[in-house]
């Protein structure tokens, strides 16, 4: 016996089977993102899809930008004024900063320290800042085609935004400091103290974990890119420490930080072209591995 | 209310393929308009109320599938976690799609507080999904989305049923 069952019923009996099995796919994808990173390819050719659209719903706001520009000419007087102003108080300081880079420079050399390698940077615009409160990232709209690498800083002209966690051929993601995953090696500039400080996934709260009670640090201190790491160059500002929390009936000190880069106020970024080179391996080790591969033939 | 006033009882040319891809595109477009402050917390998923009109008012020609590349789409552009929003969306399309003759009989004011229902476990979902992924909970604004998008639904239903209006009026010609 045949039996057809009307159209107007035709979807019911398996809707269930299906949504079921595109929840199972995306959990599958979930974990597979999450937990093995395998999907750069997939993504890659999505964010190709997706750019085009992305660069689209910006016109909105560029139109707004240059209207806004037409009827600013009185602003920008004043701001030439004081830019002016301004310029002739950085020259002074800039002179100060050469010389002593100079003198800096002769002295390493007297030392036979390495150099400090200048980095070369890329100005990128924000694409998209992702309505996704479950993480802190940021699109920009350079990307492998403009020889950006994931691994690379991303800082603005105040400090530390964050690091550049995948790269598209038009775009690159940025994961900001204040991300849940990601940590940055510090130093507090008052007394050298190395820590790392870690993201918590709030905005514009930072904290430095595992530090004892009774730590040397203080409310107000600047901590600074240490530079161990071989990605963020040294000397970078990241943070003030904004609180300090030190309960005796623990062992470590809750210790909050505000980082001092606007992510929410900028447009563009700076990302620095590839990290100092780290440092070499030992002579000691060297001569052993070459020795034992003579052995070897 | 009679069955006959109804919107859905209205004969209505059927909806053109191509006017369903836009709609989407257009949605997706209007979720990727970078917004800041206030208006960003406001910002309703567009993308999921297009398709959520789809799946009530045509369930005969959009499939769950629909709901899971679209998702996808949005968590590439979210930079989120391949498979979160194609989660939420799969269960949104499967709410839709078993409740789509119940909310059929409403116009579109009546529908809203359905249709935010349906917003809402989408993104409770989601939500628990990132929670179960180790994230924080991002506050109770994080719903506010839903309920902007439960607001401006019947406007929706009406900008998305015009056209198909229009059609049927020059063919009844």
């Amino acid at each position: 016996m045949i039996e057809i069952s009307p159209r107007f019923f035709r979807h019911s009996p398996n809707l269930l089977a299906r949504t079921a099995f595109f929840v199972i796919l995306s959990l599958l994808l979930m974990a597979l993102d999450s937990r093995f990173k395998y999907l750069g390819g997939v993504r890659e050719i999505f964010s190709v899809i997706v750019y085009p659209l992305q660069k689209l719903a910006q016109v909105p706001m560029s139109m707004y930008d240059a209207a806004s520009e037409l009827f600013q000419h009185s602003e920008i007087a004043e701001e030439n004024v004081h830019l002016k102003q301004q310029h002739l108080v950085d020259k002074g300081q800039l002179l100060r900063l050469r010389a002593l880079e100079a003198e800096n420079t002769q002295l390493r050399k007297l030392l036979n320290a390495t150099q400090r390698i200048k980095n070369k940077a890329t100005v990128a615009e924000i694409l998209r800042v992702p309505h996704d409160p479950f993480n802190r990232k940021v699109l920009l709209d350079k990307g492998s085609m403009s020889g950006i690498e994931a691994g690379q800083a991303v800082v603005d002209d105040i400090g530390v935004v964050g690091q550049v966690t995948r790269n598209y051929p038009l775009a690159s993601e940025v994961t900001l400091l204040t991300d849940r995953d990601h940590s940055v090696p510090v130093q507090v500039v008052r007394n050298g103290l190395r820590s790392i400080i870690s993201g918590t996934g709030r905005e514009g709260v930072l904290e430095l974990r595992y530090m004892a009670i009774n730590t040397d640090i203080q409310e107000g201190d600047v901590l600074v890119t240490s530079g161990i790491d071989g990605v963020y160059p040294p000397g970078l500002p990241v943070a003030v420490v904004s609180q300090i929390d030190r309960n005796p009936n623990y062992i470590f000190a809750r210790i909050t930080c505000m980082p001092v880069s606007g992510v929410n106020q900028n447009r563009q970024l700076l990302i620095l072209s590839t990290p100092a080179p780290r440092a070499g391996t030992p002579a000691e080790a060297t001569k052993m591995k070459s020795r034992q591969e003579a052995r070897r033939q | 209310m009679t069955l006959a006033n109804s919107p859905r009882h209205e004969i209505l040319m059927p909806v053109k393929g191509w006017f369903i891809m836009l709609s989407l595109i257009v949605a997706l477009l209007l979720n990727l308009v970078p917004l800041t402050g206030t208006a960003r917390t406001l910002q309703p998923d567009f993308v999921a109320l297009v398709m959520l009109y789809w799946y009530v008012n045509e369930p005969q020609r959009v499939g769950i599938s629909m709901a899971f590349w679209m998702g996808l789409l949005m968590d590439l552009s979210n930079a989120s976690t391949f498979g979160q929003h194609a989660l939420g969306y799969s269960v949104m399309a499967f709410m839709a799609l078993v409740f789509n003759r119940r909310v059929g009989i409403f116009d579109g004011y009546k529908q809203a507080p359905q249709i935010g229902l349906v917003l809402l476990s989408g993104q409770i979902v989601t939500l628990l999904a990132a929670l179960f992924a180790g994230s924080p909970f991002p506050g109770w604004n994080f719903f506010l989305g839903s309920i902007v998008g439960m607001l401006l639904w019947p406007l929706l239903s009406a900008i998305l049923r015009a056209p198909q209006k229009l059609w049927s009026a020059s063919d009844a010609r």
